[in-house]
This record gives structure tokens, sequence and C-alpha cells, in this order.
């Protein structure tokens, strides 16, 4: 297990070299692809996450913490596939259309890719059709839309709406978040819930996804 | 009309302008559009603006260049276009204005994040800043100001490209902060004091903050700006965080509410007191009064 400690001690210092050698170490060695994602790259991210919340490491951290766990995950996902282990879930992500602000949202995909989701990110300025056809093409579990601009927030509506018209409201849960929405805007909206940064999305979704939990 | 690094030795608050994006909305701006691509299709608009303020007592006016930035256009497909974007915001506004205020060139984050922690090299970030100021700096603009950064090395970078084009033009630089347990931060985690010393260290004539969370907050930040620096303080304040009301957006800190409060940034020393998000020109007319009826500082 000291491998898979120190594997999460070098993603939370941001060091992908690190982070990849030792993830190969861990294949090589014969441990199970989960074993290496939960144990090493999700226990890593979770530290993360929780010193960013305190206000103890900021933005910069977070970001080279990401490329670390990616550095990780792509040597584990081929694995996984070959040994048709599923994710925690798929969640379809992006900034809503007429909207260029990626930051928060890239946060957030980070955050959930670290609790074990998979992410399809749509990036920014979303059409509401294209987030409906992501969500069914991909079989998505939830949908998560961002906004900075108060005038581009109405466009989230259009997506739950269309969300209904398309029949995935039964199946598709839907997360709203950016710094001008609010609890009440995602309830006005028929949104299933507002999250105020990207480790609140992650509980959210988890408690949306129980299944892996 | 009296060189502005000569103003800024000269007692009393200068006062500037309010909110650009919040006018330009409601001038028919699109969410999603680029609201630089205004100066080459209705610079009318910018014009119109630049008077209102103008009348309402503001002494700077800023250029409709936040997003100038090649980096910047590319993401609207107009970086090809970055000299005449930014050489016609400067033109449309020292139209309006003649000589009977300052203009300043307003210069915000490029929209990519620096190496190692996002993918763009420090050569292609100052590159980008240096290609917007050159055009504007070539206009005769009076001041630059670079705003609304959150990572001190990018500010740095914008600074020193300013520096790199003119060694007299004087510079402003604003950072945005959030107030957190560990004390007001950016979002990519720097200081106040570490804002303070970075940019001076960069060539910044005027430091302070813009933007952020409301005049209330802006009062300490500048205070603990005061206690790294010795250089003129510059405070562009938002009208507060926005709130729904009944579907339409509302800032909710009144003109009044901001003038009255900004009695404490003059006991500061605020050298310059202009609004961000949310202002309008009823906000800087009531901030006119106020400074006009200060003592000179």
């Amino acid at each position: 297990m000291d491998l898979l400690r120190e594997l999460s001690e070098h993603l939370q210092n941001g060091d992908a070299k690190n982070v990849a050698e030792l993830t190969q170490r861990a294949i090589s060695e014969g441990l199970p692809a989960k074993t290496v994602l939960d144990g090493g790259l999700i226990a890593g991210m979770s530290v993360v996450g929780d010193k960013f919340r305190l206000h103890e490491i900021f933005l910069p951290d977070v970001l080279l913490a990401a490329k670390a766990m990616y550095a990780g995950m792509d040597l584990l996902k081929p694995l996984m596939i070959k040994d048709n282990i599923k994710t925690a879930g798929k969640v379809v992500i992006g900034t809503v259309q007429g909207d260029l602000h990626d930051i928060g949202k890239n946060l957030v995909a980070i955050m959930l890719r670290g609790a074990g989701f998979e992410v399809i990110d749509l990036g920014n300025d979303v059409s509401p059709q294209k987030f409906i056809a992501a969500a069914e093409r991909e079989k998505a579990d939830v949908i998560g839309m961002s906004a900075l601009l108060t005038t581009t927030m109405p466009v989230m509506k259009k997506v739950v709406d269309l969300v209904k018209e398309a029949q995935l409201r039964e199946r598709v849960r839907i997360i709203v978040g950016g710094a001008p929405l609010s609890d009440e805007y995602a309830r006005e909206i028929g949104a299933d819930a507002y999250c105020f940064d990207g480790i609140n999305a992650v509980d959210c979704v988890q408690k949306f996804l129980p299944r892996n939990r | 009309m009296t060189p502005f690094h000569e103003r800024l030795k000269q007692p009393g608050v200068i006062l500037g302008d309010g909110a650009l994006g919040t006018m330009l909305f409601q001038r028919g701006l699109s969410p999603g559009d680029c609201p630089e691509r205004l100066n080459i299709e209705a610079p009318e608009i910018l014009e119109e603006i630049a008077r209102l303020y103008l009348d309402a007592g503001a002494e700077i006016i800023q250029t409709n260049t936040f997003g100038g930035s090649p980096l910047k256009l590319a993401s609207y497909s107009l970086d090809n276009r970055t000299e005449e974007i930014n050489g016609r915001a400067v033109r449309a506004l020292r139209n309006a204005v003649g000589d009977k205020a300052y203009i300043f060139a307003s210069c915000g984050p490029c929209g990519k994040l620096l190496e190692p922690y996002g993918d763009s090299s420090a050569e292609e970030i100052f590159e980008s800043f240096r290609r917007q100021l050159r055009t504007i700096i070539g206009e005769g603009v009076d001041a630059i100001c670079v705003e609304t950064m959150t990572d001190l090395a990018e500010a740095t970078l914008a600074v020193q490209a300013a520096r790199s084009i003119s060694t007299t033009i004087p510079i402003c630089a604003t950072m945005t902060f959030d107030s957190t347990p560990k004390g007001f931060r950016t979002v990519m985690g720097t200081s106040i004091e570490q804002a303070a010393r970075g940019l001076a260290a960069a060539g910044a004539d005027v430091i302070g903050s813009n933007c952020g969370n409301g005049i209330v907050n802006m009062v300490q930040i500048a205070a603990e700006f005061r206690k790294f620096t010795s250089l003129p303080i510059i405070i562009q304040s938002n009208a507060g965080i926005p709130v729904l009301k009944e579907g339409a957006v509302v800032y909710p800190e009144t003109a009044e509410f901001m003038a009255e409060k900004s009695k404490e940034l003059f006991k500061i020393g605020v050298k310059i007191i202009g609004g961000c998000c949310g202002t309008t020109p009823e906000h800087t007319a009531a901030l006119r009064k106020v400074v006009s009826g200060t003592v000179l500082c």
C-alpha cells in the first residue's frame, strides 16, 4: 500500500512525471487498475479538493494536481476498459451557450474525474441541442451546466426544458453552477441541484448516483 | 490638459468612470458576443457611453479594449483584426471626450493560463499583450490600465509589455480579490502583499483592485494595499454582488451607498476611484459630489 500512498502524495504535489512512473509500476506489479485508481489517484485528488476548499492551496495547485492525475489515468484507462470496470457514473458537462468562461467548469470536471466519474466535457459556448445530443449519445447520468454571466443563465432553463421534451428527465439528473447562480434559481428552472463549487458538485452527483458508493 | 503623471502628483482624488459591460448589455450587446467587436461595428455606442460618464463628472474614461489582446480575440476569430479593434477604441473615445478627460486603455486577462499549470508560455502571453498595447500606445492614450488580473505572473507580463513599449506612459495595475479565511486572495492565490510588491516591481505607477464583491470589502482591500505600498492606489469597485430579482439581474449597491462608503477610501488615501460591474453614470455623479466635496489629500 506504500506505493499507492506515494502515488497519492506525488499527485498532491502536482508531479505528473512521478505519478505516471508510479502508476506504471503499480500496474507492472499486478495491482488491479481499480485499486490504483481508488487508492492512489482518487485518494490524492480527495486531499487536494479538501485543501482547496479550506484555502490551504489555490487554483494553480489544483490544476497541477489534475495534470498529474490525468497522467496516471491515461495509463489506467485502457486497463479499465479491458477489465470492463464501470466508472462511478457519466456526466456531460459544459459552459452554456454565449458564455466563454470555463475555469469553474474545468474545476468541476477535475473534481468529478478525481472522484471516479467519467466526464464528457463539451467545452464552452455549448448550445442546448448539443447538451441533449451528448446526453443521449453517451447515455449520461448527469448533465452539468455552468454560467458565469447573468446574461447567459437563462440558457440553462432551455436545456432543462429540452431534456424533458426528449423524455430524458427520468434518468438524467441536472446540476448547475456558476458565480451568479443560487439554490432558488436552480429550483426555479427545474434543475436538481445548484452546486457552489467542484467538491459540492461531487457531493451532489454521489448522492444522485449512489450505486458505486 | 495636464499630463496624467503630473495630475497624479496634484492633490485631490481623481474620479474614474463606471462599468462599460453593463452599459453595453443595456444597448443590445448579446451575451456571448465579443464586446470589442463594437469598436469596429458601432463605435458611436462607445462615444455615447463615454459622453455620459464625462457629463457625470468622470475625469478618466476607459477604452473598450478589456478583451482586446489577440489571444482573447482569437476566441471570436478576431485576432487578425487586433490593430483595428484597439485603434478604433481609442479614437472613438478621443472623438467623444477630446481633452476633457484622460483616456485609459483597459487591458484585461488574455483568457489563457500560464505554464506549468496552464498551457500558454510566458513569451506567448507577453507578445499578445505587446501587440495590443503597441497599437494602443501608438494611438496616444494617457495611461494603461492592466485590470481584473488574478494571476500575478500574467499581470506582471502585461505591465512589462506596456513598459517595453514606453518607458514613460503611466501604468495602473489592478487585481481582483476574494475574501477567504486566509485573508484577501485572488482566485489564483495571490495575496495583497504579493500583488503590491509584484506589480510595483514590474513597473506599475498606480496599483490597486477592481471588480470584486462590493465597496465594503474594497475599503479593507485598499487599507491592506496602503500597508505594503507608497505608490498611488486605484480602486474600482463593483456595485456589490449581483442578485436576481424577478428574473432580472440587479446590482444591489446604490449610487448613494457607494458614494458614502467611498469617503473611507479617501481617508486611506486612495488616489483614483472609479466603478466596475454594475456601476452607472448615476454612481459616477454621486461619487463626483463626494470627491469634489472632499478636503484635498
